[in-house]
């Protein structure tokens, strides 16, 4: 009846574990009951569950990747505390096969339910202002997409407390994820939340690389799009090019531990290097696709608080293609020890370097952007300026460790690991916390409390050198990655200095929270009054703020790059249009919401071989998505009286303040 | 082609005072929007076809394929697919012509044709577990099982979704929004006509000969 799911699989003789499941259970239901008392169900199934405006999503996506940030932190701590005090034969408090379980959690989380949304969510506010849309191309596909990133969330989420998680490392290498070493459910759990949520991001990329194509305002040719804009089509390109890599990987690996097939296993003709290839044709790819994005927000950051146009805009586009084309041709670089020999071997490390040099483009162009110009020294400004120092540290170290013969003897020691969270959090973190409180106001009508924010923005730094560059040192003392406990004496000094500094970033994430609380309680001191509160170049700020949820009363038409910025040098930017017109406007649908539930059951179902259920769970997925096909009442028009009277206001605002 | 056609007709038939700047056609970005998906398809069955170049002579001891496969049959299902191209072409082409009955009819026709390639496949497919020959055998099988059995479910996905359209233009006719789906069932079909060459020529008549 129920599979392999009995009473056992809850881990209740484990109190860290049933510690922060009491915590989680009782903040669940303080949130519940808060709802209730405001009587807000109703309001946040009508104006965020089943909404399909893609700000109300970028919103939804970025508090996932809030909360799962906390989450992947928490993971980080208990290891960085664990290696702080397992020296010289001491166990620590984390058993082997609970902590194998949290460094898989935490990079799982972090890249897929962290950094992923995050950036999802940043492109759902940003990519229809910025070229001057009223929605994506597809706002039911874009409701489906985050419901269905919910579910991979969801059953991530679920492992903690019913059964376990993959002990596995994140991207659950066989033979170890084969059925014969792992037989219980967490790579089960690895498997069905990341294939879920993966589809969900596909659906995201043809979403937005259309909407990108597409929906241009007229006028706005591609060499005249907005950074950020050009950043997200080439993460699109990426996500469409890569994703179903990872959807077959993962679905292998699938077959060979549900019908014992032989793709990955020992015996049999089974090849395991085909899943490292394969799982790197993807996961290669995929950090290009985190860090676009963030490259296509400093690069609107930098133009912003410089008051000056982007330096070499033309070469920025061609260095973030070249770098779109370049990072399907690496992925050998992550397993040269496979030994594939010395040509192939050279020929992947010569290709990552060649990376290093449009990268090194855009570094230039930020800098010279800053040459000369009005730097502001904004919250934004404060996390660019972070980056460009962090990140190419992170760089150089990245071109060392391209060196075959430099990686023999640095694979997979803290060396590596040092260096992917130098450009993860330097380039991707930095990026997106950036983006988030440049874009702010655009969305929520208010400014960010500027003091918390620079603290943010120190402690992080700070925490980060404090906390990875003994790293560096001790991959070359010859720790390696993912230990429980260890005998080195020598080692034991370093890992405090890194747990010191994973407390100094502790405080970094408790100014971003802080910040949020007191910017909101102070909103009203922090208004923006006219929709551009940074003296913007892009079209985003064309609009009032909070942006209306049909976004442009009328579409702009386009003349230059930097729109915006245009319009306001010639003096049109505040003019009031003669005339409204109605706007046509996708409805609100609970589709995706649904499939999205039934999902994670169909998941938790496959999980725990409830056949049943995952039958019944198909079935319902399929008939949702029917129901939805036969529903002809999708859109509706906003009437002109009504834009006309959302419209005046802002006008009544502009001429109040002049 | 006739995503030209289906521009012209896509004229806002709810008779609505229309925004001047709406120059965003509804119907040609779902097509499009379709085609970026097949490429992404594409990229799907490229992994698996990597997989079974890579795995698809690991034998372990267990029937190799020129044991397996026999080329006259596959042949046979090269033609019922074919057939079934055919068929939606000529539901599309009565489709521009407003046709809904001959729409209903060819794909219809496509849909019988569709479902013939699956059963042939099922029966293939009993016939190779039948004889020791299933996917737990060897890396080759599991690789060749999962390459044809993936096509066999786009396929699958592709009659199902033929089933609930001939409802659609049944109950609703030739709307735009059903003009939409026939084309892109029809882009699907003959992508996936182009996925069953390659599996034909890399998998049955490589490994036959």
């Amino acid at each position: 009846m129920f599979g392999k799911l009995t009473i056992e699989a809850v881990p209740y003789h484990e109190p860290i574990v049933m510690v922060v499941l009491g915590v989680a259970a009782l903040m669940g239901l303080a949130v519940v009951a808060a709802i209730t008392y405001f009587k807000k169900w109703g309001y946040l199934w009508k104006e965020w569950i089943t909404s399909v405006d893609h700000k109300r999503l970028g919103v939804m996506y970025i508090l996932v990747a809030i909360v799962m940030l906390i989450r992947g932190f928490s993971d980080a701590i208990m290891m960085r505390s664990q290696q702080a005090i397992a020296s010289g034969g001491a166990e620590g408090y984390l058993p082997p096969e609970h902590y194998d379980q949290i460094f898989t959690a935490h990079g799982v989380i972090m890249i897929f339910f962290m950094a992923m949304p995050f950036m999802v969510g940043l492109m759902n506010i940003a990519v229809p202002l910025q070229i001057g849309a009223r929605d994506v191309a597809f706002p039911f596909l874009n409701s489906l997409s985050f419901w269905l990133t919910m579910a991979g969330v969801i059953l991530v989420n679920v492992s903690l407390g019913v059964g376990e998680f993959a002990a596995t490392g994140w991207l659950a290498y066989p033979p170890l994820s084969d059925i014969q070493y792992s037989p219980g459910v967490g790579v089960d759990y690895w498997i069905w939340s990341l294939q879920i949520s993966g589809i969900g991001t596909l659906l995201t990329g043809v979403n937005f690389f259309v909407t990108i194509l597409k929906m241009r305002a007229p006028g706005m040719t591609l060499m005249k799009m907005p950074m950020f804009t050009w950043t997200a089509l080439c993460t699109n390109v990426l996500i469409i090019a890569a994703f179903p890599i990872l959807t077959v990987t993962i679905a292998l690996l699938t077959l060979d531990r549900y019908i014992g097939t032989h793709f990955f296993t020992n015996d049999m003709g089974g090849n395991q290097m085909m899943y490292v290839n394969l799982i790197w044709a993807w996961g290669h790819p995929e950090v290009y696709i985190l860090v676009l994005p963030a490259f296509g927000i400093f690069a609107e950051v930098v133009a912003t608080y410089c008051k000056k146009r982007l330096f070499g805009y033309t070469s920025m586009v061609y260095a973030t293609v070249a770098i779109t084309v370049l990072s399907f041709v690496v992925w050998l670089h992550h397993f040269f020890t496979m030994g594939a020999g010395a040509n192939v071997n050279s020929f992947f490390g010569i290709a990552t370097m060649i990376i290093a040099i449009p990268t090194g483009v855009k570094i230039f162009n930020w800098l010279f952007t800053m040459y000369e110009g009005r730097v502001q020294f904004t919250v934004p400004m404060a996390w660019t300026l972070g980056f460009l120092i962090t990140f190419t540290i992170g760089g150089m170290t990245g071109v060392l460790l391209a060196v075959p013969g430099a990686d023999y003897v640095l694979h997979n020691s803290l060396f590596l690991i040092a260096h992917f969270h130098n450009v993860i959090i330097g380039g991707v973190v930095f990026g997106y916390l950036a983006g988030f409180t440049y874009w702010f106001p655009k969305v929520f009508g208010f400014k960010l409390n500027e003091k918390l924010g620079k603290a943010s923005a120190w402690c992080w730094i700070v925490g980060f050198f404090t906390a990875f560059m003994p790293l560096y040192a001790l991959g070359f003392m010859g720790m390696t990655r993912r230990l429980n406990s260890y005998d080195n004496p020598d080692w034991h000094f370093p890992l405090i200095v890194a747990a010191i500094g994973a407390v100094i970033i502790a405080c970094g994430i408790a100014c971003q929270l802080l910040q949020l609380v007191v910017s909101i309680k102070d909103r009203h001191k922090n208004v923006d009054e006219t929709g551009d509160p940074w003296g913007g170049r892009t079209l985003e700020w064309s609009i009032p703020s909070p942006a209306p949820f049909y976004n442009f009363a009328h579409t702009p038409v386009v003349e230059e790059r930097d729109a915006f910025w245009h319009m306001k040098e010639n003096g049109v930017s505040e003019q009031k249009p003669a005339e409204y017109q109605d706007i046509h406007m996708p409805k609100n649908t609970s589709a995706g919401f649904f499939i999205g539930m039934i999902a994670s059951v169909f998941g938790f179902a496959l999980i725990w071989h409830i056949w049943w259920l995952a039958i019944v769970a198909g079935v319902g997925i399929f008939v949702t998505m029917v129901l939805r096909t036969f529903n002809d009442d999708i859109d509706y028009y906003v009437p002109a009286a009504e834009v006309e009277r959302i419209e005046s206001q802002r006008y009544q605002k502009l001429s109040n303040q002049a | 082609m006739s995503t030209q056609s289906m521009t012209n007709q896509d004229a806002h038939a709810h008779g609505h005072e229309h925004d001047d700047h709406e120059h965003h056609d509804p119907v040609a970005t779902k097509v499009f929007g379709f085609w970026i998906y097949i490429m992404s398809d594409c990229v799907l069955f490229a992994s698996i076809f990597a997989t079974y170049a890579v795995l698809g002579t690991n034998y372990a001891g267990g029937p190799t394929s020129h044991e397996l496969f026999e080329l006259p049959f596959v042949l046979v299902e090269t033609f019922v697919l074919l057939a079934s191209s055919f068929m939606i072409g000529l539901a599309t082409l009565a489709m521009n012509k407003g046709n809904k009955q001959g729409t209903m009819l060819w794909l219809a026709l496509t849909l019988m044709l569709g479902a013939v390639f699956v059963g042939l496949e099922i029966y293939e497919f009993h016939h190779f577990i039948a004889e020791g020959a299933g996917p737990q055998r060897s890396a080759f099988l599991s690789s060749f099982f999962t390459l044809v059995g993936t096509h066999g479910l786009h396929v699958t996905s592709g009659c199902i979704w033929a089933i609930v359209l001939l409802i659609q233009i049944a109950t609703k006719g030739l709307t735009d929004m059903n003009r939409s789906r026939l084309m892109c069932l029809s882009l699907f079909w003959h992508f996936l006509h182009i996925i069953w060459i390659c599996v034909f020529t890399i998998v049955y008549l490589t490994g036959a000969i």
